[in-house]
């Protein structure tokens, strides 16, 4: 089986759309989303109905934290920009679409593996996957064999054996990697539609179940278009420039 | 736990086990069969003696890792990987040949027969690196020569692949390797520069032509880190009759700093094929090893070396370039663009090396005038004007080398030296534009057409005779 992991989309159409036609190309079986699917990007309407349609087709979505807070009307704890962007969201949504996003799951699990938004350790508490410390504390909170998450919009792969602590990997786009052995992988997601990692193309990977191997990849989309709307949506302007440097 | 034992017999993911082979550190061979397969079929699996044997585990994941990744004629054929939770084992091609190992028996071996194994080995190493893995355990035992001569590497435990994550890094604080032939670098724990595996091969190579170890078979830690600081006793001290140009290329392998090695293993297998093209330095006539105050020195400046850190690396450096120069008359104005065009890649691709190649065509019916005295005049005078056409370059004699060939087919020739070469990129003229070019079909097309690197085709306007 082929699962492809999309990450932190937060409503930016052009990103998701590159992405999903990338990743239909290769025979894909099944989508995951890993959470925040609005926030920031200027059509969450649009990726809310495609998420929700390829749901009902068998893909499984996972809860973010700009989820609960577009789905809630909530943004504490948020930044200015981020509260601006999930204030304009709220009234983008109507309530179907509310409701969709409020029945996401915080964690589900198949198989051998775990998905979760952020540290599977504290799903509800929203914290950073960014180094070997963190990375262990969410891989101690699970014994499933993989965990994928995303949230902190940067490509990233730890692994642990029970008596070593967790290494990191910079894994590099289009380089299968295969997830052997007697360890646990931890796979952070980049982001679809809002990267920083100093590259401005979209995130997203694929899991061959079959031959045990994770592909991260990068995928260049329309940029001036996404922004062109953010701007035209009089969102923070900043989330526009953002996208251009990856950051 | 996973089930590792294996019986006679038994058959495992249509694999029957039919004979054990062999037993290693880290693994036990196997001979198999499998009803899809033709022949016989290798069946690797982990020794684990302690479930906690941490060193067997990892290098068997490792080699899991990466062997099914490779492909080529020097390694072997991977047909199955059995999944490790469950049943780790590796099925692979069953190579008919024998490893380097006995030949070390018989060693100091004559320096042709050191150079052409050497060539089979750095061959092999060119098709690895180009893979993105290092080998890291370069020696006789992990090498074998097919029945055909390529060079095969088993063995990948300690390897490194450049885009996977390392775990043999992550588990261990230890320098990992065999200790006559670890690299400084990995002396150092770091296992990112494939510089390394040069290293290695020069100890086989320095071994091979002496019969001596040149670093010794270190017991401890300490012992290793020597390599860092001394050089080995000169080979020719050894073995006088090792000549000058092996000697260059083997103390250049195991240099302490691998920015001082050959920086590609297709350099080092051209110089091995090129005796005459290899530039002499000190190192080709030293008899004896560095003097106290240049130990003093070497041990201090090893002492002050930062830690450990991989080394920015391309297999893409270094490039070897093949010029094909026509030195046809009524053609000058073409090895004239040809000249400019070549004046523009040194110039813009930091130390690539020149293989300046002429060939002469040959007539099937008077072959044998090549070999008279004639032919030989005839030769000598192509290389002159071979070597004074590339003389305004002003290019170092390292770097260049000048090769006339005597060929019937000139395309054969020419592809046949950029493969043997490990050439990056060819340079050569096309004459003309005629349409009866075409339909008789030009040397250059033909190379376009059946290289394996770039070829870069340099066309010039003909020059217009005034009448």
């Amino acid at each position: 089986m082929r699962i492809a992991f999309f990450s932190d989309i937060h409503g930016n159409r052009e990103a998701f759309d590159a992405c999903f036609a990338h990743a239909v190309r290769q025979n894909i079986d099944q989508f995951v989303f890993l959470g925040d699917l609005v926030g920031y990007g200027a059509d969450p309407a649009y990726i809310v109905e495609r998420v929700a349609d390829l749901c009902a087709d068998g893909a499984v979505a996972l809860m973010g934290n700009h989820d609960y807070a577009a789905a809630k009307g909530l943004t504490d704890g948020m930044n200015d920009y981020a509260k601006a962007a999930i204030e304009w969201t709220y009234n983008q949504l109507d309530p179907a679409r509310r409701s969709f996003l409020e029945s996401l799951l915080m964690k589900v699990e198949d198989e051998d593996r775990l998905y979760v938004h952020s540290d599977a350790s504290a799903p509800t508490r929203w914290l950073y996957i960014g180094d070997e410390e963190s990375a262990e504390r969410s891989l101690q909170a699970t014994r499933q064999r993989i965990t994928f998450c995303g949230h902190i919009h940067i490509p990233q792969l730890y692994h642990m054996t029970p008596t070593k602590p967790a290494k990191f990997f910079a894994p590099k786009p289009g380089a299968p990697i295969p997830l052997v052995g007697q360890r646990q992988w931890l796979a952070v997601q980049g982001s679809v539609g809002q990267p920083r990692d100093k590259n401005p193309s979209a995130a997203y990977s694929i899991l061959d179940t079959t031959k045990n191997e994770l592909t991260y990849w990068r995928v260049p989309y329309d940029i001036e278009e996404a922004a062109r709307k953010i701007h035209a949506a009089e969102l923070p302007r900043i989330l526009a420039a953002r996208l251009f440097i990856g950051k | 736990m996973s089930k590792i034992n294996v019986r006679i017999g038994e058959v495992i993911d249509g694999f029957t086990i039919e004979e054990k082979i062999h037993v290693g550190g880290m693994a036990i061979i196997y001979r198999a069969s499998h009803p899809d397969i033709e022949g016989r079929v290798i069946f690797k699996v982990p020794k684990i003696v302690d479930a906690d044997d941490a060193t067997v585990i990892v290098g068997f994941e490792m080699e899991m890792m990466i062997l099914p990744r490779l492909s080529g004629i020097h390694v072997p054929k991977v047909y199955a990987v059995g999944d490790y939770a469950r049943r780790p084992y590796i099925a692979m091609e069953y190579i008919d040949g024998e490893t380097l190992y006995p030949l070390f028996e018989k060693s100091p071996i004559p320096p042709e027969e050191v150079a052409a194994i050497g060539e089979k080995v750095a061959t092999a190493l060119v098709d690895l690196h180009r893979q993105k893995v290092i080998h890291h355990d370069i020696k006789p035992s992990n090498i074998m020569i097919r029945k055909t001569g390529e060079a095969v590497f088993i063995d990948f435990g300690l390897s490194r692949h450049l885009e996977m994550p390392d775990l043999l890094e992550a588990e261990f604080r230890l320098p990992m390797g065999t200790a006559p032939y670890i690299s400084p670098e990995q002396v150092r724990q770091n296992r990112g520069d494939p510089r390394s595996d040069i290293f290695s091969l020069g100890v086989l190579l320095y071994h091979l032509a002496t019969g001596e170890r040149p670093f010794g078979l270190p017991q401890s830690r300490q012992a290793l880190r020597t390599r860092l600081w001394r050089d080995p006793v000169p080979p020719r001290k050894i073995r006088p009759d090792i000549p000058p140009w092996l000697q260059e290329i083997i103390l250049r392998c195991v240099e302490p700093n691998p920015a001082k090695r050959y920086q590609t293993a297709a350099r080092l297998a051209f110089n091995l094929q090129h005796p005459d093209a290899v530039k002499l330095t000190e190192r080709a006539e030293r008899l004896k090893r560095s003097n106290l105050f240049l130990q003093l020195r070497a041990w201090l400046k090893a002492r002050a070396l930062p830690p450990a850190e991989p080394q920015p690396y391309s297999a893409t450096s270094d490039p070897i370039i093949v010029v094909c120069v026509d030195l046809s008359e009524g053609f000058e104005y073409l090895a004239e663009a040809l000249f400019t065009e070549t004046q523009r890649v040194v110039g813009s691709v930091a130390d690539a090396r020149l293989a300046c190649i002429n060939v002469m065509k040959l007539s099937a019916v008077f072959m044998h005038e090549a070999f008279d005295s004639e032919g030989r005049n005839k030769h000598v005078q192509r290389l002159v004007e071979l070597k004074e056409w590339a003389r305004p370059l002003g290019l170092d004699q390292g770097k260049l080398s000048f090769h006339v060939l005597e060929a019937m087919d000139i395309a054969e020739a020419l592809l046949d030296f950029a493969r043997t070469s490990h050439a990056d990129q060819i340079l050569i003229c096309a004459r003309g534009r005629s349409n009866l070019r075409r339909y008789l079909g030009s040397v250059s097309s033909e190379v376009v057409a059946r290289a394996h690197c770039t070829v870069t085709v340099v066309r010039a306007p003909e020059p217009t005779t005034s009448t």
